[in-house]
């Protein structure tokens, strides 16, 4: 026998569950006056710099029906690729962008009003294309699915992406670009199938 | 920056990987509900950049009076919660054993008779006036969290013809990474439904499922008011830096 390594292990994840937005966003779900607003419901305000994009997101199952009982949480630089977080080393972030935000998808659809973020180097020093990190609850997932959504305007930095360029598969890149149309990117999630999107373990 | 109240800088070690046998899969047919909605084909893996490295923080000023305590954040002025009143308290550990500061731990749960406080919860189980059935609060320096509440009943869903989940409360974190980000699920001690039901059946090892369970503290109770429950969660751990190749200027 050698020396225990001394360490714990991870609590195991459980499913949010149909009812996940009584405890993340309790106003939206009806429950009022025991917080002031949901968190991560605003994310810019007048005074945040870049361009200002909106998401239209949908997360669809095997059968290509919208989750209506899903909840989105996406996380982000700011227009410089700075992260609004104590664990950026690299400057101080836009204290007028939080960075992160969160969405019920009760119609089918989840919206964010939201900036197009700055790129932000891999660990080699190679800069990323401009990416939103998306992590995905709902009743009947176990543990969070994390994926990427990447914007169809940035072709080039989306071809020399060091995350994008290592999918073996690269015929399943498409499913993490998002489609432009005016100042609205459009991206649809397929938790499972032929168009299954591309979800990672990072 | 160094963390508020410290000395030593922050770290920025990528974070332990997941074990995903420890986990329950995506695919649990037992729970229906997960048939289709697992991904059938594999996860693309890499190592954490800044993007999961990096998360949201919580500052202790956006918290209200009443976020940790359920029993009356949603009642009536000088009413409370109906049910068996109690406090859970515990630590938020890293898998290194450290106390993790900071987290935001949100909870949401049904009321004494098993019923949410949701419209698509038709269970004929009355609502509680003064239940509403969500709470948060952050973790002290130690890593350390309570909040007061009523024991939720268990409840029947569609699942199976005759399917109860045990007695639970939901519970979200944010670490210091958006990769430490987890929901999961805390039961109470002695329940014989924990072993019959399908969603904890999902795990598939049987000392992660003890893991969620709750142990009943008597020296943490209040005597004549509330009994006491212990839950320690644990979230990812971060590998050392020290001999980590690191770019220049990053």
């Amino acid at each position: 026998m050698a020396q225990s390594l001394d360490r714990l292990r991870e609590s195991p994840s459980q499913t949010a569950g149909p009812y996940v937005h009584i405890g993340l966003t309790p106003n939206f779900c009806g429950i009022g006056g025991v917080y002031a607003s949901d968190l991560g419901a605003t994310m810019v305000n007048d005074k945040t710099k870049g361009e200002r994009i909106g998401l239209r997101i949908r997360v669809l199952d095997g059968t290509g029906t919208p989750l209506k009982d899903a909840l989105v949480e996406i996380w982000q630089a700011d227009t410089d690729g700075l992260y609004n977080s104590p664990a950026e080393r690299r400057g101080t972030a836009d204290p007028n962008f939080s960075g992160w935000g969160r969405c019920p998808t009760e119609t089918g659809l989840c919206t964010f009003d939201t900036i197009k973020p700055g790129r932000v180097p891999s660990r080699d020093g190679s800069l990323m294309a401009p990416h939103i990190t998306l992590w995905i609850v709902a009743r009947g997932i176990n543990l969070g699915l994390h994926t990427r959504l990447y914007f169809s305007d940035e072709e080039k930095a989306n071809a020399q992406d060091p995350i994008l360029t290592r999918i073996e598969h690269s015929v399943r890149v498409p499913t993490l670009i998002a489609k432009r149309t005016g100042d609205i990117y459009v991206f649809d999630v397929h938790l499972q199938g032929e168009k299954e999107t591309v979800f990672f373990d990072s | 920056m160094p963390e508020p109240g410290s000395n030593r800088t922050p770290e920025t070690g990528a974070f332990f990987q997941r074990d995903r046998q420890w986990h329950p899969p995506a695919f649990t047919p037992g729970y229906k509900s997960s048939v289709l909605r697992s991904p059938q084909k594999a996860l693309v893996a890499f190592d954490n950049t800044l993007s999961e490295l990096t998360g949201p923080v919580f500052g202790h000023a956006m918290l209200g009076e009443l976020d940790n305590d359920l029993i009356h954040n949603f009642a009536k002025p000088g009413e409370s919660a109906i049910g068996e009143r109690i406090i859970v308290h515990g630590r938020v550990l890293d898998e290194r054993g450290r106390g993790v500061p900071g987290v935001l731990l949100e909870f949401w749960q049904a009321n004494s008779g098993g019923r949410y406080r949701h419209k698509k919860d038709g269970y004929l189980a009355p609502l509680d006036p003064n239940f509403g059935g969500c709470g948060r609060t952050i973790t002290a320096e130690d890593g350390g969290y309570a909040f007061r509440t009523v024991r939720p009943g268990p409840y029947p869903w569609p699942n199976g013809p005759n399917d109860w989940r045990p007695a639970h409360i939901h519970f979200s974190l944010f670490g210091h990474g958006f990769a430490q980000r987890l929901i999961t699920q805390m039961y109470f001690e002695g329940d014989p439904l924990i072993w019959r039901c399908p969603i904890v059946g999902g795990i598939s090892n049987r000392a992660a499922i003890e893991a969620l369970i709750a142990a009943l503290d008597m020296q943490s109770t209040i005597p004549m008011d509330a009994l006491a429950y212990k839950f320690d969660i644990v979230l990812r751990g971060r590998r050392s830096t020290l001999f980590e190749n690191r770019p220049e200027g990053n």
